[in-house]
């Protein structure tokens, strides 16, 4: 375990140094040491980026293993479950209804509508069989279709629908300084849920469980819908939706770390923080100098192994 | 003691359980019994505040249920719902030591870990202490989650259904096991039994329900006859004494 901690950390590392050093702006090791202005554009623009994609893929990470212990479901996330089309359906209304409005309302209004999102979505998923698993992601992919295709009718209305696009479609081409910090946010919320690490194991093992172990339950599901709920305003808002990261990650991970949070949570983050700067990296290099948006390469590469997940060996449902 | 008063319940239209009072007194198995839908199962978890009780009183002791602090609550009853998740990976011991979360909350001591390992080699979980739970047979699974309620260290101990998918010897080796529970450290065991034998090999005292009333209540021989099999059961099974218990042919 801890051996595999220090490979995934010095992977980790890896990746940052070529996140760093890889766009369109030449930009080589040895220049950095001469010159001042490859520090400049490492300030204001790689590391910007390099921290962004780290903070939304660890905080995605986390987040989709909070909903997955509150649904005691393996296959629902909040950008597939209306969570995250309801963050966006908040920007679109808050740029409508409050044109002037500044980033961190509009953050705090898209963070509300995915509170509301999620509430609708376990509102729902809580009176299906509990011996139909696969339902619950069916369900939440219905119904993040029915909030995505409001949304759609509602920009169509208003004329935005090339602003849809920048929030469905998450990237950090544009993370500059000064235009990514809500995420620290995100990665904060992310970080708190590790406190209740504990209570949230708990919760993975069911309603009954808990109440017998004196937890608060419905407190502990408000909390964890709120890590849920900000985090994915926070990543809407910045970089846009990236689906599968909460998916995937906790799944593979809960194969190597097991279900206990006070071990798994940290290498969760981690894990998710890689992938997402592992994308955003191979989406800057495939086509240089153009770029594939980072939910694209992560969407390709969910799908895959949500497919083998689903069908490969030891799957389990709930 | 557990104090139940006239506690009515319904689910939608049904009505689950009609004025039920019962005094179960410290120490002792006492086994709950009656046929399918006799409201058994809701009756245990109304006591153990897993749903919210609709009419009527529930006291634990001195704790009135829906007034009292949850976590005292869960140190002086656990209970072991019928339905757990079993496609958990934490680990047995991982699951164990929740058990003492009630205790602890969050912060386990030298202490806590102590009463663990304790608890693993009393149920024999010491081989499976690592393993995931998602690895293990549903006998062994049940045994884990056992001595999770075990480690809870309550005086109250409730068990819905706990010999489902057990074989003859894991179902008689935990029987066996809460009887010296009850016997050696005075602690009180309700549990839901289908098996009316396991009951009467058993129990102090069986409560038996039907169509959500108390029908029968008494120590085995009393309450175990044909003439309430029939009246009960709707089934004419003929009861035998064997060594001073009744036992049901079937």
């Amino acid at each position: 375990m801890a051996r595999a901690t220090l490979i995934a950390l010095l992977a980790l590392l890896a990746l940052v140094c070529a996140s760093l050093l890889a766009g369109v702006a030449g930009l080589d090791a040895r220049a950095l040491l001469t010159s001042g202005e490859g520090w400049e554009l490492i300030r204001d623009s790689r590391l910007p980026r390099t921290l962004a994609a780290l903070l939304t893929g660890a905080a995605l990470a986390v987040a989709g293993q909070i909903m997955q212990l509150i649904a005691q479901n393996r296959f629902v996330e909040p950008m597939t479950a209306g969570t995250g089309q309801s963050a966006v359906l908040g920007i679109l209304l808050t740029s409508v209804l409050l044109p002037g409005a500044a980033l961190p309302v509009k953050m705090a209004l898209a963070a509300l509508t995915a509170l509301a999102g999620s509430l609708g979505f376990f509102a729902i998923t809580r009176r299906l069989p509990p011996t139909q698993p696969l339902l619950v992601p069916l369900v939440g992919l219905v119904y993040g279709g029915v909030i995505g295709a409001a949304t759609a009718y509602a920009a169509f209305q208003a004329d935005m629908l090339q602003y849809l696009e920048i929030w469905l479609g998450g990237e950090f081409s544009g993370t500059m300084r000064g235009r990514y910090e809500l995420l620290w946010l995100a990665g904060l919320a992310a970080l708190a849920s590790y406190l209740v690490a504990d209570q949230l194991s708990i919760l993975g093992l069911g309603e009954a469980v808990s109440l017998n172990l004196g937890l608060n339950y419905r407190q502990v599901v408000l909390a964890g819908l709120v890590v849920i709920a900000l985090v994915s305003g926070l990543t809407v808002v910045t970089v846009g939706m990236i689906p599968f990261v909460g998916l995937v990650v906790p799944n593979l991970v809960s194969r190597v770390a097991g279900d206990n949070l006070r071990r798994s949570l940290p290498v969760t983050a981690l894990a998710g923080a890689a992938l997402v700067l592992a994308a955003d990296l191979a989406g800057r290099l495939l086509i240089h100098p153009f770029e594939i948006p980072a939910a694209t390469v992560i969407g390709i590469l969910g799908a895959a192994v949500f497919l083998w997940m689903l069908y490969g060996r030891g799957s389990h449902a709930a | 003691m557990i104090e139940i008063q006239s506690v009515s319940h319904r689910i939608g239209q049904a009505q689950i359980l009609t004025d039920v009072s019962l005094r179960l007194e410290r120490g002792g198995v006492i086994a709950l019994a009656g046929p399918n839908g006799a409201g058994k199962s809701t009756l245990l978890s109304l006591i153990a505040r897993l749903q919210p009780l609709q009419q009527g009183q529930i006291r634990v002791d001195d704790m009135q249920l829906g007034q009292c602090d949850d976590r005292a609550l869960a140190r002086k009853l656990a209970i072991l719902p019928q339905q757990v998740n079993a496609s958990s990976r934490l680990t047995v011991r991982d699951l164990v030591g929740f058990g003492r979360y009630p205790h602890h909350r969050g912060r386990p001591t030298a202490g806590d870990r102590a009463r663990v390992e304790a608890a693993l080699a009393q149920f024999d979980l010491g081989p499976l202490a690592d393993r995931q739970l998602e690895t293990l047979s549903g006998g062994q699974r049940q045994r884990a989650f056992v001595a999770m309620s075990y480690v809870q260290d309550t005086d109250f101990l409730l068990l819905d259904e706990p010999l489902n998918n057990l074989d003859l010897a894991a179902a008689r080796s935990l029987m066996a096991q809460l009887r010296q529970l009850a016997d050696d450290q005075g602690r009180t065991v309700v549990i839901v039994l289908h098996d009316i034998n396991y009951a009467t090999a058993y129990a102090d005292r069986i409560v038996v329900l039907k169509g959500g009333r108390v029908v029968a209540d008494g120590a085995p021989a009393e309450t175990v006859t044909a003439a309430m099999l029939e009246q009960v059961f709707g089934t004419a099974a003929p009861v035998h004494s064997v060594g001073g218990r009744p036992v049901v042919l079937v």
